[in-house]
């Protein structure tokens, strides 16, 4: 905590302040000593335990095999780029049908009960349904029905089975994000003429996004690795691919370079959605 | 409670709460500069001053809610400003009553009052919700203990928000505006029931408009101005004769507006 507020006038701390201050920084410097003795202390127990365990030099060589990560980063590289083409495609879409679905379940009104209704049924189905059925029921049973005009490709309707799926939990987390907002906003910001469709979109949705960010962001990591899932219907994904490598010779390392990859991918992320949310004057998670 | 101390004019023992060349600003801007107060047990300091002079952070940094900047708060004797003070024990010690209530609306109103001699004082449930009824009894709210902030009048939600730090059987009342947030009518509930915690003998410091309740409850009257104690004296002096410029002008304005 920053201390000594620059002074606009001749203010000068007397010994009291100073010597508080003093013992503050003492306190401050003591825990921080305190927590990271101990982190070092429990890392250097864990890395002992382990390291010193009888299959280590095996457990090395089986999963942390330098030479066997260099040869399959590029296999691995190359199935990390279909998950991150799945993730930006479906990430789009999952918004847009999302937020479709979030608005129509909080519109008001019996004018409104079958759109409501829809959203509510599309929600309980969708958000229930496991991600694993829903893919081999799209990706081996659309193009079972040979219907003209429909695409062939397993990566579109592994896709949309993944939209389809993620976009009933994140249209949840949306809704909670637009109740939570207080009636008095809407009041407010029709009393000044917008109508229901300038409110949500320039007051209510902006306050609610910001609040549920921290939900959003667990679906989009999520997300991330669950794009993968794709790999059921036949086409490689960085885990498949780590997969591939790893069947030449049950050496598991190309494994730990995809779960490497992710974190890579996904820890800058994390990183800077905590950036933004404190920038807009709101705590965000600290690391 | 303690029986009546003797009038602040008197020889006071030791004060209950003394703030002494107190001092506190965010970033650049310094709100109080220079502050020492002495508030004698029973006494009942009311501050005034226009919106910014530094009111409510003095009211915020007595009960800790704000680390001062320099200066030094004495509570019963206590340096509390002390960094090795337990601030929660202090603060356990005051009780504040806020502008806008600030009643935790996930509970109801017993519970409100219930949670800090539950959780903080460790009473036992059944005794402290004995304490809680007789409190709600006494701002009149015994017919509303099980209802939710929410489904009350802002006069009413005031009302538990000072049985709330009440029942905690606080040395010192802070009350940062606590009848700026209602309507008109509502307003006169709180004040009676103030000026009877006042008669009870309840050392109480507090800032607000209306100065007509200022005249009423108060022994000193503090005028706030440019991040210090501008003037001080009693009802009389400082709000029917002022000797500062600045307090005319502040009390005059008041009356134009209130006009």
């Amino acid at each position: 905590m920053p201390d000594a507020p620059a002074a606009t006038d001749d203010w000068v701390p007397s010994a009291l302040e100073r010597e508080r201050a003093a013992y503050r920084l003492r306190a401050t410097r003591r825990s921080v000593l305190i927590a990271a003795a101990a982190t070092v202390v429990a890392l250097l127990v864990v890395g002992l335990a382990v390291t010193s365990s009888p299959g280590w030099p095996a457990f090395r060589e089986t999963f942390f095999n330098w030479d066997k990560a260099i040869a399959s980063l590029p296999a691995v590289l190359a199935g990390l780029w279909l998950n991150i083409r799945v993730l930006l495609v479906c990430s789009v879409a999952i918004a847009l049908i999302s937020l479709t679905i979030a608005i129509l379940r909080t519109l008001r009104g019996p004018v409104f009960f079958p759109l409501r209704a829809l959203a509510t049924a599309y929600v309980d189905i969708f958000r229930g349904l496991p991600l694993l059925l829903l893919l081999f029921l799209l990706g081996f049973g659309m193009p079972a029905l040979r219907l003209a005009g429909l695409p062939n490709s397993a990566m579109f309707w592994g896709g949309l089975a993944i939209t389809l799926s993620y976009s009933a939990y994140v249209a949840e987390v949306l809704r909670a994000g637009i109740e939570s907002i207080h009636p008095s906003q809407w009041a407010a910001a029709r009393s000044l003429g917008l109508s229901y469709r300038q409110a949500l979109r320039y007051v209510v949705l902006p306050q609610a996004i910001r609040r549920v960010t921290p939900a959003l962001m667990n679906d989009v990591v999520s997300l991330q690795k669950d794009s993968g899932l794709v790999a059921v219907l036949g086409i490689v994904d960085a885990i498949r691919a780590a997969q591939i490598e790893t069947s030449l010779d049950y050496n598991y390392t190309p494994y730990v370079v995809a779960g490497v990859l992710f974190l890579i991918l996904t820890i800058p992320m994390a990183r800077f959605t905590d950036w933004l949310a404190r920038r807009q004057g709101q705590h965000g998670g600290m690391l | 409670m303690s029986e009546i101390g003797s009038s602040p004019q008197d020889e006071a023992p030791s004060p209950l709460l003394s703030l002494q060349k107190v001092r506190k600003s965010f970033g650049d801007n310094v709100v109080l500069r220079d502050v020492s107060l002495d508030v004698a047990e029973g006494e009942c300091v009311v501050l005034i001053g226009s919106s910014g002079s530094g009111k409510s952070t003095l009211l915020r940094c007595i009960n800790l809610l704000e680390r001062v900047d320099d200066g030094v708060i004495r509570l019963d004797g206590e340096d509390i400003t002390d960094p090795r003070v337990d601030a929660d024990a202090t603060r356990a010690r005051i009780g504040i009553v806020f502008q806008s209530y600030n009643l935790f609306p996930h509970l109801s109103v017993l519970d409100n009052v219930l949670l800090a001699p539950v959780r903080v004082h460790g009473i036992d449930r059944e005794v402290a919700r004995a304490d809680a009824k007789l409190m709600l009894e006494r701002v009149g709210l015994a017919d509303k203990a099980n209802a939710r902030p929410d489904a009350l009048s802002g006069g009413q939600q005031q009302r538990v928000a000072i049985a709330r730090a009440l029942v905690n059987k606080p040395l010192l009342m802070l009350l940062d505006e606590v009848t700026s947030a209602l309507d008109p009518e509502l307003v006169g509930e709180v004040l009676d029931l103030l000026k009877d915690l006042k008669s009870e003998g309840m050392t109480m410091v507090l800032n607000t408009h209306e100065m007509g309740f200022a005249r009423r409850v108060a022994d000193t009257v503090c005028f706030l101005h440019g991040g210090g104690i501008h003037e001080q004296g009693s009802p009389e002096a400082v709000l029917g004769s002022p000797a500062q410029e600045r307090t005319r002008q502040f009390l005059r304005r008041l009356h134009t507006d209130q006009a």
